[in-house]
């Protein structure tokens, strides 16, 4: 059974159509690149995912929990938005880390507030925070951070950030990690260490979707590619259908345009 | 020369007294009006920012008003006006009421103005901040506590500092309303008082306290400003 379902997903901005009728699937553990030029779309379908915008109508359902319906109230209220949430995670592209944190209280700090729900919170205190810091070190370590951990954003380099930001993610476990242009803001001798661990979750099986201007990189790490033009999913299939026998015009005029362009 | 300085050493200690007096009036009216002002102008940046149009435009003009106007007109209008027109005197009498009135004045005067300070603070603060911390599963409250205020704080401390500076100094126009500040003492001694008349270096003298006490601000300042550098 597929984890993610979209169905549908329609949402406008004022007068204009910004996404026009999205759906598809992902299934446990696959990776999704979603490709396509600049204003068709793909922000939008990551925060609508993430609950940051509204869709005007459609649904989003996780396993058999449906988690947005635009014609159900329930679904809608700000309380269970709030853990609902929680299914997604969203790498952004130009990080948004907390400035006044150290990398180490950046990747923790939504979770303490979290632990202070669970019912045996208080008599657990100081373990439940142990826990939280070893995890949140291990995670540090695994994005290459390790001598990094006590050091605050603005003594970090931007794809230093950006895999902080990718761990402080990772640290709550979503279902399925979202990536928004994870490279679009960083120096291009950059871009590739961070390319190497979203490669390595990859590897781990975690599920994602990565929007990407990499185009190399979307074909080598995903499963499924999507290619989005005007707000409508304009194609999507594997990475060879997508990139090597692509059926519509769009797509192969934005192809082309990319690899002329470098 | 000696002469005169000989004379100063001699009045000196009556002068230095009634000084002293004079300016602990004037740090009262600095402290009240901090601690007035501070939480108000929070309040009033609310407003000013509210989502609820005419209390948002109301806000904004009376903060205009307050801004585009002096301060000794305020205080003379806030001082006097109440008896003069309403016929009664909701201030008290004596010096009491004279410094109940101007620290109502001086609290609405810098709440508009902190207002302002914090409202460019908290819109200063990018989108993505709030949008990172719901994404984590924060809540509204955690947000604005553990995530903005910080960043709001280190975005006021120096405009805020600004305006500590030229609040010490804005005390002296107090003496409009003859409340009994430093300047109002240090004049005194012009007219006569306490067996010293026709003397003006107590109003100069005067001065010096405000030297000192902004020094002794900008440091404490300059120590917070530095406190906060361990983020950008
Ligand atoms: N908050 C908003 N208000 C108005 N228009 C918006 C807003 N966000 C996005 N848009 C518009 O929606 C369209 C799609 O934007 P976006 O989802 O960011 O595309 P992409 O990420 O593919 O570049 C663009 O035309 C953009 O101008
Ligand atoms: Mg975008």
């Amino acid at each position: 059974m597929s984890i993610l379902q979209v169905e549908n997903l329609q949402k406008s901005f004022g007068a204009t159509k910004v996404l026009d009728g999205i759906s598809f699937t992902m299934e446990q553990g696959e990776v999704l690149s979603m490709i396509g030029s600049s204003g068709s779309g793909k922000t939008t379908l990551l925060r609508c995912l993430n609950f940051l915008e509204r869709p005007d109508s459609g649904r989003i359902l996780m396993g058999d929990e449906v988690l947005f319906d635009a014609s159900d109230a329930r679904t809608l209220r700000e309380s269970e938005i709030r853990k609902k949430r929680l299914h997604f995670g969203l790498v952004f592209q130009n990080f948004n880390l907390f400035p006044q944190y150290t990398a180490l209280q950046n990747v923790m700090l939504a979770k303490e507030h979290l632990a202070k729900e669970r019912p045996d919170y208080k008599a657990n205190k100081h373990r439940i925070h142990q826990e939280i810091e070893e995890q949140a070190r291990d995670l540090l370590v695994q994005m290459g951070l390790k001598d990094r951990m006590q050091n605050h954003p603005h003594q970090l380099s931007g794809g230093q950030c950006q895999r902080v930001a990718i761990a402080r993610a990772l640290n709550l476990q979503p279902d399925i990690l979202c990536f928004d242009e994870p490279t679009s803001a960083l120096d291009p001798e950059l871009t590739g260490e961070v390319l190497r661990v979203i490669r390595e979750l990859a590897d781990k099986n975690t599920t994602m979707i990565i929007v990407t201007h990499e185009m190399s990189f979307a074909r080598d790490v995903a499963s499924k590619v999507i290619f989005m033009d005007d707000g409508r999913i304009c194609e999507m299939g594997t990475p060879q259908e997508v990139f090597e026998n692509p059926q519509q015009a769009r797509t192969k005029q934005f192809l082309s345009n990319y690899t002329s362009g470098r | 020369m000696q002469e005169l300085l000989a004379q100063i050493a001699e009045q000196f200690p009556i002068v230095f007294r009634s000084l002293n007096t004079g300016f602990g009036q004037t740090l009262r009216l600095f402290f009240v009006t901090l601690l007035g002002a501070m939480p108000l102008g929070l309040v009033i940046s609310f407003g000013s920012m509210s989502r609820f149009k005419p209390l948002k435009w109301l806000t904004r003009m009376v903060v205009g008003v307050i801004r585009g106007t002096p301060l000794m007109i305020q205080l003379l209008i806030f001082y006097y006006f109440p008896g003069l027109v309403l016929k009664t005197n909701i201030w008290g009498s004596g010096e009491a009421g004279r410094f109940f009135a101007a620290s109502i004045a001086f609290i609405i005067n810098y709440a508009c103005y902190f207002s302002e300070i914090y409202r460019g603070g908290i819109q200063g603060i990018p989108v993505g901040q709030e949008e990172a911390g719901l994404v984590l599963g924060m809540t509204p409250m955690q947000i604005f506590f553990r995530v903005k205020l910080m960043q709001m704080i280190k975005r006021i401390v120096p405009p805020m500092s600004n305006e500590v500076i030229t609040l010490v100094k804005d005390t002296s126009l107090a003496r409009i309303i003859a409340l009994q500040e430093i300047i109002w003492a240090g004049q005194a001694f012009m007219k006569g008082s306490q067996g010293i008349s026709g003397a003006i270096w107590p109003l100069f003298f005067t001065g010096v306290y405000y030297l000192v006490w902004n020094g002794v601000m900008s440091w404490l300042l300059g120590k917070l400003e530095q406190k906060l550098d361990y983020f950008r």
